[in-house]
């Protein structure tokens, strides 16, 4: 049996994944050069990322143009999906990791820790989140979070002289270990119901047994679904599988905290949704009033941790564990309702927009905390950034805008993710859900209004200026400007959105909707 | 071609493995240990080849007669063997072990008695060259690419013990 390599490698294939051999072969390269650079030149690594970057965005905007030849959006022999919702994360990803290298550099410096393999781990990790948000085969979907996840324990504790980044990383590795064991133990369970390891194959036998049962699914499958769930829900830290992530996110360097709670996170809702919309969809019935219940669960524990913090990263930790409670709602919303249904696509659409701005204004918060960072500072509690306004006028008011973006307040761009999940919740007649989730934001606005509090009317304790850095500062413009413009202007990201997910109607993926 | 004596080399790799673990948790010196313990791999070995499971049996001898062994030895060699000899065992957990290893048996025969149905009735015969390169075909074509993701993880690995070990880089 002597088969054609070219059957297992077409041009489409080449085509699809050009976007992560580029970024690998950059990752790879920055290695090299890293060995070459002398200790003051070390930022021009941070410009290989860059580059890489925008090499592989450009190859992303290719396929992007190739995608109306292809006949199916399944590509390397049905392991990848590639339709325009892979697109759209492709693009969330290198955005997000492009801002996240702006604020690393000055912050490296000052930590004294600057060396090449922090962006090289940087771009493996999106080399990752690519195959999680790509995949549609089992394998390649754990082995894609595998690579995220490992590279991401390295960088949380790179700051190998910091106790409090040696302690974070352990914790995380060892957490983040057992939940990938618990998930990979769902999906050989999945695999062992339906015989395959293709996400597509596995929601056709589920649908098959679900049938054949009347509805009611054997315990073998119930405990697949616990425990493919339970590892889902760690990654994107839901209660009750959050314990790690105020930790990880205080220890991690804080230019990594902002990649985590943004870039990580957003695969971890790819990879979510591939599973569970793609794959489980016909178990939905279980795996809805489970999701209720964690959604709940997430937004009041969240919420209500995250009113006595009083250091900045565990706030906004817990704030991003509440932003996963919200997020939770729109899944529900769309789980609920019969395929087409416009709830579905409103659900789906809340979670999307929601990611983008998301990746955003908290990335924007992130970098103002990195930008605290200064020789004898720490920067990361609440005194230090007490005075801000009048240390950095600028920076202050852009971190109002993104606090009151991450309240939601209306004319900021946190305002739509809510809406359309609102939307959805209330079109799929949620309507309890929907209230409470409107009270926690409501709610969330006093903790984010305390920091602003602490910057406009509290004296600061050192009254020198803030230095920002010029990547910093592009880092914040770039935030603070899609910030503000998301919530003014919308329509032309919406519109990026619907487009995403036009290619839920087409046949190929709507056979396995139903 | 035909097997010959099949029945004979089983117990006798049976046997061998069976003592190998005997040897493993009587021995007081722990090198004497880890050397029955690869008694035990390699018979296992033996057993999958007769099941015309080469590729299993040559992948029992390299990763766990092989690798693991060597990592076992390397822990064995920072532990002072002459001074652990003459210790006393101070958890003396023989009885819970004992009650584990009988419920673990008592399972394996409850299976085996009760779950006649779910094993096949006739005797499956594997053809003999297809195993290896059926796992070929499927490594090196259908999960190609995350063959090579997976050799990514292996690089990240390596890159993120040099990171967080080494002293100056």
């Amino acid at each position: 049996m002597i088969s054609n390599f070219s059957q297992f490698f077409t041009l489409a294939d080449y085509a699809m994944v050009l976007p992560i051999i580029l970024l690998t072969l950059f990752a790879l390269g920055i290695l090299l050069i890293d060995l070459m650079v002398p200790a003051e030149w070390k930022w021009s690594n941070a410009v290989t990322a860059l580059i890489g970057i925008a090499f592989a965005a450009g190859a992303v905007c290719k396929a992007q143009q190739n995608l109306r030849l292809m006949e199916s959006p399944f590509v390397l022999s049905g392991s990848m999906i590639f339709d325009r919702i892979t697109i759209y994360f492709f693009y969330l990803f290198l955005a997000g990791a492009a801002v996240a290298i702006l604020t690393s550099v000055h912050y490296l410096e000052v930590e004294h820790e600057h060396r090449g393999e922090y962006y090289s781990l940087m771009l493996f990790s999106v080399v990752g989140m690519m195959c999680m948000a790509a995949g549609y085969d089992i394998v390649l979907i754990f082995i894609g979070l595998e690579l995220m996840a490992i590279s991401t324990y390295v960088l949380v504790g790179f700051l190998r002289r910091d106790r409090r980044s040696n302690e974070a990383a352990l914790k995380y590795l060892l957490l983040g270990a057992f939940s990938s064991g618990i998930f990979a133990y769902g999906l050989s369970l999945f695999y062992g119901l339906s015989g395959t390891t293709n996400l597509g194959g596995i929601g056709q036998a589920l649908a098959r047994h679900m049938e054949a049962n009347q509805g009611h699914p054997s315990p073998v499958a119930v405990l697949a679904l616990l425990t493919t769930a339970t590892g889902l829900l760690f990654k994107i830290a839901a209660v009750p599988f959050h314990q790690w992530a105020p930790d990880a996110y205080e220890g991690a360097p804080t230019s990594i905290t902002g990649f985590m709670s943004v870039a990580v996170k957003a695969a971890g809702w790819a990879m979510l949704l591939r599973v569970l919309v793609w794959g489980l969809y016909p178990l939905r019935s279980v795996y809805v009033p489970l999701l209720i219940f964690v959604s709940i669960a997430t937004m009041t524990a969240a919420n209500f941790a995250a009113l006595t913090q009083s250091n900045l990263k565990r706030l906004l930790a817990y704030s991003s564990i509440a932003h996963v409670g919200y997020m939770l709602l729109g899944l529900i919303a769309l789980a609920s309702v019969q395929y087409p249904a416009p709830a579905f696509f409103d659900g789906l659409k809340g979670i999307l927009i929601y990611l983008l701005v998301y990746t955003f204004m908290n990335l924007g918060a992130f970098a103002v905390i990195t930008s605290l960072r200064n020789k004898d500072v720490i920067g990361d509690e609440l005194d230090d950034i007490a005075g801000l306004f009048q240390r950095a006028p600028v920076a202050a008011v852009m971190m109002l805008a993104f606090l009151l973006s991450l309240a939601g307040i209306p004319p900021l761009a946190g305002f739509y993710g809510k809406y359309f999940i609102f939307l959805s919740l209330i079109e799929s007649q949620h309507y309890i859900l929907a209230a409470l989730g409107v009270a926690y934001s409501v709610f969330g606005l006093y903790y984010y209004l305390k920091i602003a509090n602490a910057m406009f009317m509290r004296p600061a304790l050192d009254q020198e200026r803030l230095p920002i850095s010029f990547g910093m500062k592009t880092a914040l413009g770039i935030s603070a400007l899609l910030t503000v413009f998301i919530g003014v202007y919308p329509e032309p990201f919406i519109r990026a959105v619907n487009w995403s997910l036009g290619i839920v109607h087409s046949g190929a993926v709507a056979e396995l909707m139903r | 071609m035909q097997p010959v004596a099949t029945t004979f080399f089983f117990y006798l790799l049976a046997g061998l493995a069976v003592l190998g673990g005997v040897l493993v948790i009587t021995r007081r010196n722990a090198v004497h240990s880890a050397l029955a313990l690869i008694l035990t791999l390699l018979s296992l070995a033996g057993l999958y080849l007769m099941l015309y499971a080469p590729f299993v049996a040559g992948v029992q001898i390299i990763l766990y007669a092989g690798g693991i062994m060597v990592l076992f030895l390397f822990v064995i060699m920072l532990v002072s063997i002459e001074k652990s000899q003459k210790e006393e065992q101070f958890n003396k957990l023989w009885l819970v072990g004992l009650l584990a290893a009988i419920a673990l048996g008592g399972l394996f025969i409850g299976v085996y008695v009760k779950g006649k149905a779910l094993f096949p009735e006739a005797k499956v015969v594997l053809e003999e060259g297809n195993n290896t390169q059926g796992i070929a075909d499927y490594l090196y074509g259908h999960y190609l690419f995350t063959f090579e993701i997976a050799s990514l993880l292996l690089l990240v690995a390596i890159i993120g013990a040099v990171v967080m070990a080494k002293k100056r880089i």
